[in-house]
């Protein structure tokens, strides 16, 4: 089947197309176990070290086995913030998905279906501001923030994360309204629904799985979002989780084996939820840029 | 179908436009326009507005600021009941002046600029070439392949703010990474502390963080590659090497270019890795985005104007880079179109 001159005189070990080697197999699991471990082992490492009851512990962590428990779990929950934690992440998080998505959906059918004077402009922008990096923006909005009086609230925040939020969701958007076929936009027209009806009864519906992702992209935007939070939230109660971790690392103390329990309780649900949609997450990823 | 279809209404054209009758005069062309549009600009005016106020104001302001000398002891400020005005000045383009060329400008922006060119390249690269092995690897029909790549997506599944944590415990002095090292009698840096190895171990750490991306993009790509293009190679007694460079490479291309220009800004703005690493405490080991917020936020007084002006610079980077690419894009899509 192939041009390998061999073939005849070792017919045996013809292989078929995509085969390999039992050696390049072997090579090929090699690599991929090496670089399966590096890629697992920091998060187990916190796993384990978040059993291990003394704040030292990471030095010593050949002691850790000898003496494991979940006392640092107990703590977290019972004696620090991170149910306050949680709520302020929930609302920024929430609040972000659904204000980023509300505005930006109809943005995204627009620069999907219509052209229109301004549109290489609009799209431009969208595009630019995914760029745009913190620093130019984190000062006038703690300006303007300060005299809004929105520094330490979770508005002001929510706001803050809108301003990745909202051109993203309309760029992923507009992909996934470009795999919907047009002519179901033509058969609404035709019965004459208006491009705002078409838009709401015919296509929203059947835009589900891009709003999903959308939203999920929103709302891990919020969830990891650092330095706004870092600088604009002063409450240590309205903390979102990317700040309140930090809390246990200052310049004076490391509580290093709570902070390894709280980032295991927040890297479970987060990571189970990840995996969950992550193959939809990536499609849309690429899917506005190669289709731009 | 875009010719056929008027995708400012959605109706289907005339199959011969036109079909006679008289051009109608300008008056009229305006309101067919507003008639043709109206729906466009409804439709895009939540963004545009919503855009407007949340980056397009601060911007003007951030511009203006970085005009003035302002700094937390001349800003508006409360402090208890009492409201102290803003008593900054403006001062023109003196803060750019004094970035790029004042006295220790290498020191505050150059060597800062260089290392940021530096982290960028060479993360995007190793987040490229690693991402492309092992999609190249995983690719293949091999047992166990699902099972590698929910692995290997792990570090982007979990939140980066606590992975890096995660590092800053192995990196620490005497942390794992350093016994483990000490156990092979093999020298132990101070990751935390030394320029250099501050570097390397941000490197390492975004690396780390960054290739699953780069790993689903790719092998999405991959898998999109018509098979029958290496079938076609193969009959042509191309060997391996040649159909990676011939086939698969361009049949990369589209991803390629967007996950490369997606990772260079991202990496170019990567602002957590290094602030959750090293907090602002080591000075040389800080990107640009880093520099630019302990100027503003991280140091006493403040300094507003400054920091600001590193944030127009950045963009301004960033948005000449952006457009060298596209057109760099569109002339090599031109010359390569088969």
């Amino acid at each position: 089947m192939t041009t390998t001159l061999d073939t005849p005189t070792r017919p045996a070990r013809t292989r078929r197309r995509g085969e390999r080697s039992p050696a390049a197999a072997l090579l090929s699991h090699a690599a991929l176990t090496v670089a399966a471990l590096i890629a697992l082992f920091p998060i187990v490492w916190l796993v384990f070290l978040s059993l291990g009851p003394d704040k030292d512990d990471y030095l010593h962590p050949d002691r850790i086995l000898d003496k494991a428990t979940f006392g640092n779990y107990s703590y977290v929950l019972q004696h620090t913030g991170f149910f306050d934690w949680l709520k302020s992440t929930l609302i920024v998080g929430l609040g972000t998905t659904v204000l980023g998505v509300a505005i930006a959906a109809t943005t995204g059918y627009a620069v999907s279906r219509m052209r229109f004077p301004g549109y290489r402009k609009l799209m431009w922008i969208l595009l630019l501001t995914q760029a745009f990096p913190i620093a130019v923006l984190i000062v006038p909005m703690y300006e303007i923030f300060g005299e809004l009086g929105l520094i330490d609230s979770y508005l002001g925040l929510i706001l803050v994360n809108c301003t990745t939020a909202v051109p993203y969701s309309a760029w992923l958007l507009k992909g996934y309204f470009d795999t919907i076929p047009f002519e179901i936009d033509e058969a609404g027209r035709v019965d004459g629904l208006t491009p705002f009806g078409t838009f709401a009864r015919l296509i929203l519906p059947l835009a589900r799985p891009g709003l999903a992702v959308a939203a999920f992209y929103n709302f891990i935007t919020a969830f990891g979002e650092v330095a706004f939070a870092t600088t604009f939230m002063l409450d240590d109660s309205k903390y979102t989780f990317a700040v309140g971790l930090q809390s246990f690392v200052s310049e004076h103390d490391a509580q290093w084996n709570y902070m390894a329990a709280t980032a295991v309780l927040i890297a479970v649900p987060v990571s189970a939820f990840f995996y969950l949609v992550q193959r939809n997450l990536v499609t849309g990823l690429t899917a506005g840029g190669t289709k731009g | 179908m875009t010719v056929a279809i008027d995708r400012a209404t959605g109706k289907r054209r005339p199959a011969a436009p036109g079909g006679g009758g008289p051009r109608p005069g300008p008056l009229q062309r305006l309101r067919n326009g507003y008639h043709k549009y109206w729906y466009a600009y409804a439709m895009t005016a939540p963004v545009v507005i919503v855009l407007g106020g949340l980056i397009g104001y601060p911007l003007v302001r951030g511009v203006y600021l970085t005009l003035t000398d302002a700094n937390s002891l001349n800003s508006a400020r409360t402090i208890g009941v009492n409201h102290i005005d803003a008593t900054y000045r403006f001062i023109g383009l003196d803060n750019y002046a004094d970035i790029l060329w004042g006295p220790t400008a290498y020191d505050r922006f150059w060597s800062h600029f260089i290392w940021t060119i530096v982290w960028t390249a060479v993360c995007v690269t190793l987040h490229y070439v690693i991402g492309l092995t092992l999609a190249l690897l995983l690719n293949q029909k091999l047992r166990g392949r699902t099972v590698y790549r929910l692995l290997l997506v792990l570090p982007w599944a979990v939140p980066t703010f606590v992975t890096v944590f995660s590092w800053r415990v192995m990196l620490a002095d005497s942390g794992l990474i350093n016994s483990a090292l000490g156990a092979l009698s093999l020298p132990q840096p101070a990751w935390l502390e030394d320029t250099f190895f501050q570097r390397a171990a941000a490197i390492m750490v975004n690396t780390w963080c960054g290739v699953p991306f780069m790993l689903l993009s790719l092998l999405g790509g991959l898998q999109a590659v018509d098979a029958s293009l290496y079938e076609a190679a193969e009959m042509d007694g191309a060997n391996a090497w040649q159909r990676f460079r011939h086939v698969t490479l361009p049949g990369l291309r589209p991803v390629s270019s967007t996950v490369v220009l997606l990772g260079v800004i991202w990496t170019f703005n990567q602002f957590a890795i290094i602030f959750l690493l090293f907090g602002t405490s080591a000075p040389d080991a800080q990107i640009l985005v880093n520099w630019a917020y302990y100027l503003g936020f991280g140091q006493q007084p403040r300094d507003f104007a400054q920091s600001a002006a590193y944030g127009v610079l950045l963009l301004s980077i960033l948005a000449v880079f952006t457009s060298v690419y596209f057109r760099r894009l569109k002339r090599g899509d031109q010359l390569g179109t088969v």
